[in-house]
Formats: structure tokens, sequence, C-alpha cells
């Protein structure tokens, strides 16, 4: 079948502002809108950029707003999409060209979590263990692909860019509850900032456009009630 | 700036509306009250204001923003300390849905009929 698709273009060397390119492909409805994309860059035109690497929703490359919603695009069908698919690249980082977006503050804003294991224990012989209940406590958080779409979904990082957003919140959380790690002390003060988990206003967009299922507003809420009983205390 | 959001996103500009909506009518009712300096009779006239038709629409306008606000936070809270309720968010936003329509019925009908002579 034909199906319609408007994609929101932008080619920093000609164009001053973004402007919107149609494409009538060929697709089946079980395929995805990343094949789609593909048709439109090896048939129709060669210049449109977009990432993408894994196509199975695992590396977290394709991340774009798809009808209105943060998606990846290998993950959604045709089939599920009321036509013409409108795709823009995700709102809220600046677009580098078409659909590829400049992820640098997003990452910086990861690494200032300290997204990685602190503890002063030396390293054992084999692994450090943990029960099984201490791994389901994060279990969840651990399953973040990075791909940006709940930060580019929550309209407080539309507002204040310099809100840490809730990727880089999941990644804390994953560390903060793993009982394996001791580096609360550094990760909570980053958290604790105006720029922090308070600038989360509980509108849930981000649990609603997370491709991995993430409950992303629950772990936000766990670490703002971590550091309100660090205060209290 | 459009996204096609939940509900969350829906009930947060709305509570955000609501919030500036009853803001500006109390500093409109912090000025009208200031107005006593001008002596009694200016007063009361300015304040027969209050007793136009419209005014009477616009404050169950004002109950309907602030009883929306005080329930959409009630939810919040609710959410942000019992963080398991995040599963259930949508079904809360409809249950504070169900509330302010059962409180909102009685309470216009009681404030519009003296207007409309009901
Ligand atoms: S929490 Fe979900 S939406 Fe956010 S970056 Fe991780 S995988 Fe993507
Ligand atoms: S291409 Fe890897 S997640 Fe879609």
């Amino acid at each position: 079948m034909l199906v319609d698709v408007r994609i929101k273009r932008f080619r920093p060397e000609q164009d001053a502002q973004p402007r919107w390119a149609a494409y009538r492909v060929e697709a089946e409805p079980t395929d995805r809108v990343l094949d789609a994309l593909n048709t439109v860059k090896w048939r129709h035109d060669g210049s449109l950029a977009f990432r993408r690497s894994c196509a199975h929703g695992i590396c977290g490359s394709d991340a774009m707003m798809i009808n209105g919603r943060n998606r990846l695009a290998c993950k959604v069908l045709i089939r599920d999409l009321r036509p013409p698919i409108v795709i823009e690249p995700m709102r809220g980082f600046p677009v580098a060209k078409d659909l590829i977006v400049d992820m640098d503050g997003f990452f910086a804003k990861y690494r200032s979590v300290k997204p990685y294991l602190i503890t002063e224990e030396p390293a054992p012989q084999a692994e450090r263990p943990q029960s099984p209940e201490q791994r389901e406590r994060f279990e969840d958080t651990t399953k973040c692909i990075l791909c940006g779409a709940c930060t580019t979904s929550c309209p407080s990082f539309w507002a204040n860019r310099e809100y840490l957003g809730p990727a880089a919140i999941v990644q804390a959380h994953r560390f903060l509850f793993d009982s394996r790690d001791h580096g609360a002390a550094e990760r909570l003060p980053v958290l604790n900032e105006r720029s922090g988990v308070w600038r989360c206003r509980t509108i849930f967009n981000c649990t609603e456009a997370c491709p991995r299922g993430i409950n992303v507003t629950k772990a936000i809420g766990e670490v703002k009630k971590l550091l309100l009983r660090q205060s209290v205390k | 700036m459009w996204y096609r959001g939940g509900v969350g996103q829906w009930s947060w500009i709305l509570h955000r509306v609501t919030g500036v909506g009853v803001l500006v009518f109390l500093c409109l009712h912090i000025l009208d009250t200031f107005l006593i300096i001008l002596g009694p009779e200016q007063y009361n006239h300015i304040i027969a204001l209050y007793r136009v038709p419209l005014f009477r629409v616009m404050e169950v306008g004002l109950f309907a923003s602030v009883l929306f606000h005080a329930l959409n936070g009630v939810r919040i809270i609710l959410i942000d300390f019992w963080v398991d309720l995040t599963r259930f968010q949508r079904r809360l936003f409809y249950a504070e849905v169900a509330c302010f329509v059962v409180v909102m019925i009685p309470v216009a009908y009681l404030m519009l009929r003296p207007v409309f002579g009901w």
C-alpha cells in the first residue's frame, strides 16, 4: 500500500527555518516507521538524515516525534498509526539536521548524576552478591536505553532546559537503589538542586513516552522521597 | 508547541490555568476591598457590580477553578507520597473529574438559581 509521510526537515547549510516535506512511499501495514524512513532515504531523497542502529528497540538511537508522540521509529508499526504519518525531531534538543538532534546536553546531564558504581569496598574475588529482592528494587530503571523520549516529552524540560530531565533521574535511581552502591552522598546534591528532581510536576508524559515501559514518574517520585527523608533526618 | 500527552498533561495545564485565574481574582478582590477608602457610598456603588448576573456566572467559574485546583492538588500530593499510585494515575484523574462533577452540579444550581429565578 501507499502511505503518506510528512517529515519536518532542516538542512542547516541551506535552510533558515525547518520546513515540511511530503513523501508517498510503498509500505506494508506491518512495516515499521523506520522502514518507511529507509524507503524515503533509499528511493526518494538520499539527503534525509536520521539516526538508527539496532533497528530492534534496544540501542535508543531513533527516538522521534511520530504523530505527536515520542516513539522509537523501529518499534511503531504503520498499521497502528492514522495516516498521514507525521514525523518530527524530538522537541527541546537543538536540531542538527532533519531528525537528528544534538544530544550533548542530554548526555552531560546523564554524566552529572554519576551513573556508575560508587563504593569504597574493595573489589571481591568474584561478584558482589545481591538477593533477588535487592535486585528487584531497581529492576525497572535498569531497562533504560537512553533514547531521550522521556526528557523531550516533558513540559518542565521544554520550559527550562537546565532541568536534569527524567532520563538522568532514572539513571540516578538505578544506582541509588542498588544495595551495592554507596554513592548517594555524591549524587543526591545534584538531584536536590533547583534544576533537579523538584522541577518534576508529576505530568506523566515521560512514563507514557518511554518505549521500554519504565514507570519513570514512580522512579522520580522515589528519588524525591529519598531526598525528603534525607533532609528530615 | 503541540504534543499529544495523556490526561496528566491536560490536568497540569488546567491546574496552571485555574491557579492563575484564582490568583487574578484574589488580586481583584484585594483591590475592591481596598476601595473602602473612597468612603462607604462609593464602595457600595462599586461592590453592587458583584450582583450583576454576569458576575454570578463568573463566580461559578471561580468556584469551579478553586475546586478543580484543590482536587487536582490532592491527586498530585497522593501520587507524590504514595508512588505506587502512579500505576493508577489515569483512573485517579477520572475519579477526580467525577468528584468535580458531583460537587459542581448542585453548587452551580444553588448559585445560579437566584439570578435566573429557577
Ligand atoms: S527512561 Fe525510557 S524514555 Fe527515558 S531515556 Fe530511558 S528508555 Fe528512553
Ligand atoms: S534503531 Fe535502535 S532503538 Fe530503534
